[in-house]
């Protein structure tokens, strides 16, 4: 939603290179730059986070509620996409 | 709840969703599965059907305690530029800029209930909105600082914590972010209130009458009695609220008085004393007269918070418009190279 | 202090102390000039806090105050080691007079507008990231390692403030304009910040101090840039005030430091 704020945008914070970037929060912001800044300024002043990523909001894509069911539920009995499904004889190591 | 449950009020929910939206303030059936989702503590989504008057609830709720944020930047403020040493100076700046933080993420959370921010600073400007009252008293001396810190704080603090658990997700992962950073602010003002009641006699003097000034309207804080709350009931059968008024009333003041009686400072309540029974102390009845009174719109500052707020965003606006005016020109720019 | 502005009084002694004692003397006088910019242009910031244009804008303005808070408290920390008069940086930043301040006359102009503070802070931070940046080689450790700390803080500042003239000056008419009036105003304050005292002279020499000239190049050079990309320009009339090296300022200072210091003065001796 744009108002006289500015549109708005989501802020994404990695904790430690290496890790996923979190979404912690949003912001307003006029343009990238000031997106980018007021994330710096809003969202790690204790510390919390070595990058960030700023998206606006409004290019971001979400499921709906009524998606949980047909999006998500077929996954469940999909046990063979997980390791433990599978028995590897005992005494057999690294695998 | 078992998979085919959960399959059911999926597709009973798809099958009504036009219904909802052209009808959402009664529909009992999609109200059955809300009020079950709660039952099992489960926390509401932006996208989730939720009844109208919860969505207004949460909003009214939400932007309150955001204005309240930012409101209450202003006794706080009116003080940074005469802290009386150094470090004072710091931990004051950061907490006033700490608050505007939290109105922020707060502001954020009310706009996934689809009100634009806009909306909000208008209600607030326009009167329509409130915002808590104790910010419409004044701070008169350096000691108020510690005295808000470590009272009001304190007993915003006693709510936040609750509200970390509330049932909107969105609100409740603002709290937790704000309960996190609030942990400073009690400590920093009680520190600052111990300076001044272990102080010079001048100093002491300072901190009894901050203590005087601030101790009911703290009490005011966590609004009405239960008997006199409108809107607690339906708060707490949501479970946006998890604990009415009185209990949190309760809480805080048995947590508070051993502070007081450290300090060597006197709790200005002739009614105040322990109740074995109850495990907690009585107390006298706070001039919920004076309480209407700030409430609607005569407390020693309404006028002047409302002011300051005002000036400002009238004041940003030319700098907001050219913010805006500049990032189209760049958007253009970039489109046409 | 004042030593350094009056002949040196001769010592019955032997000399050897008389130039220790001076060097000292600038290096107290060059640290409290540093911190003074930081803590003056801190107090002003900070009564934008709560009535900043927007939230998120007055927070990193809040930022940027509590930014140069911390650098002032540590720099007047190692001038009160360096005076080694059991003075504490509370005293010096609370208990010296109108005359005894040495911050630079463009930190205590008045807010004015929001260009105007853009424009001062910009000023300033541009001045202070070439300045902190060459005084992180210095030979005093200390200082050496403030400014180390500071620059990084600094480089945020300036992007901040720099990103904010352009805005300014290539937003709307009326911004444009608001820039341009602030420029024309704050301009003859930007001459004396590379003034160089007998202070400077004598901690040059001794590689602790660094060289206003070689920073007056760099800051010319980003300030003409920054303009330039704002579209708005440094005002015809080049004459510059000065005075606040000597303590001498505008009479903004006095009511900056009456209320910054009431509180300690009303009741001495107490601690808060």
């Amino acid at each position: 939603m744009s108002d006289s704020q500015g549109p708005i945008w989501e802020v994404f914070v990695q904790k430690k290179p290496g890790q996923p970037f979190v979404h912690c929060g949003s912001l307003h912001a006029f343009d990238k730059e000031m997106a980018l800044q007021n994330a710096r300024d809003l969202y790690t002043r204790r510390s919390e986070g070595t990058a960030l990523w700023v998206v606006p909001s409004s290019a971001i894509v979400s499921s709906s509620p009524e998606d949980l069911g047909p999006f998500f539920e077929p996954a469940n009995d999909k046990v063979y996409r997980h390791p433990t499904f599978y028995q590897i004889p005992e005494g057999v190591k690294h695998i | 709840m078992k998979n085919h449950d959960k399959y059911h009020l999926i597709f009973a929910y798809e099958s009504r969703i036009f219904v909802a939206m052209e009808n959402a303030n009664t529909n009992p059936k999609m109200e059955e599965w809300f009020d079950a989702k709660l039952q099992k503590n489960e926390m509401v989504e932006p996208k989730d059907w939720m009844p109208d008057n919860y969505r207004k609830h949460l909003i009214r709720q939400i932007s309150q305690h955001a204005h309240s944020e930012i409101v209450g930047m202003l006794p706080e403020g009116n003080w940074i530029t005469r802290a009386p040493s150094l470090r004072a100076k710091i931990v004051l700046l950061a907490k006033v800029q700490d608050e505007g933080g939290h109105g922020l993420y707060l502001y954020t959370a009310a706009e996934t209930l689809g009100v634009s921010r806009d909306e909000l600073l208008d209600a607030l400007h326009t009167g329509k909105a409130k915002y808590s009252s104790i910010f419409n008293y004044p701070t008169l001396t350096w000691a108020d600082i510690g005295a808000v810190g470590w009272l009001v704080d304190g007993a915003a603090i006693m709510n936040q914590v609750m509200l970390q658990r509330t049932s909107y997700g969105p609100y409740a992962r603002a709290m937790v972010r704000i309960c996190k950073e609030e942990s400073f602010h009690q400590r920093q003002g009680y520190e600052s209130i111990c300076h001044l009641a272990f102080g010079t006699e001048e100093q002491k003097q300072m901190a009894q009458d901050a203590l005087n000034r601030w101790w009911w309207p703290t009490l005011m804080m966590f609004g009405p009695t239960d008997a006199n709350s409108p809107n607690s009931a339906n708060a707490i059968k949501w479970k946006i609220k998890r604990e009415s008024n009185d209990q949190l009333r309760q809480r805080f003041i048995n947590q508070t008085i051993p502070q007081i009686e450290y300090l060597g400072l006197t709790v200005p309540d002739p009614d105040l004393k322990w109740n074995e029974e109850k495990n907690g102390y009585d107390f006298g009845t706070p001039n919920w007269d004076e309480f209407m009174a700030v409430i609607s719109g005569n407390g020693p500052c309404n006028k002047e918070r409302l002011k300051a707020r005002v000036d400002a965003h009238k004041g940003g606006e030319w700098v907001r418009a050219a913010a805006k005016a500049h990032a189209d020109k760049k958007r253009e720019m970039e489109f046409a190279a | 202090m004042f030593d350094l502005l009056v002949p040196v009084q001769p010592e019955i002694s032997n000399n050897q102390p008389e130039i220790i004692m001076n060097k000292q003397e600038a290096l107290f006088n060059y640290t409290l000039r540093l911190a003074d910019n930081s803590l003056i242009l801190s107090q002003r910031l900070s009564e934008w806090t709560g009535h900043g244009p927007f939230l998120e804008e007055d927070l990193a303005l809040t930022n940027i105050a509590l930014d140069i808070l911390g650098q002032s408290k540590s720099l007047l920390e190692y001038a009160a080691q360096v005076e080694g008069k059991g003075r504490t940086e509370d005293d010096l930043a609370f208990l010296r007079g109108e005359r005894e301040f040495y911050n630079t006359l463009l930190v205590e102009q008045p807010n004015g507008d929001y260009a105007k503070t853009i424009a001062r802070q910009c000023f300033m931070d541009a001045f202070d990231y070439y300045f902190y940046s060459e005084l992180s080689n210095s030979k005093d450790a200390t200082l050496a390692g403030i400014a180390a700390k500071s620059v990084k803080e600094i480089t945020y500042h300036l992007r901040h403030t720099s990103s904010w003239m352009v805005r300014f000056g290539d937003g709307t008419e009326e911004s444009h304009t608001r820039l341009q009036n602030a420029i024309d105003e704050l301009w003859r304050y930007t001459g004396e910040l590379f003034e160089m005292t007998e202070a400077d002279e004598i901690l040059l020499k001794e590689g602790i101090a660094v060289d206003l000239n070689a920073v007056k190049v760099k800051w010319e050079k980003h300030i003409a840039e920054v303009l330039e990309t704002a579209k708005v320009q440094a005002p015809e009339n080049k004459y510059m005030q000065r005075g606040s090296r000597e303590g001498k300022h505008t009479e903004y200072l006095g009511y900056i430091l009456a209320e910054m210091q009431y509180l300690p003065r009303a009741i001495p001796n107490a601690k808060w």
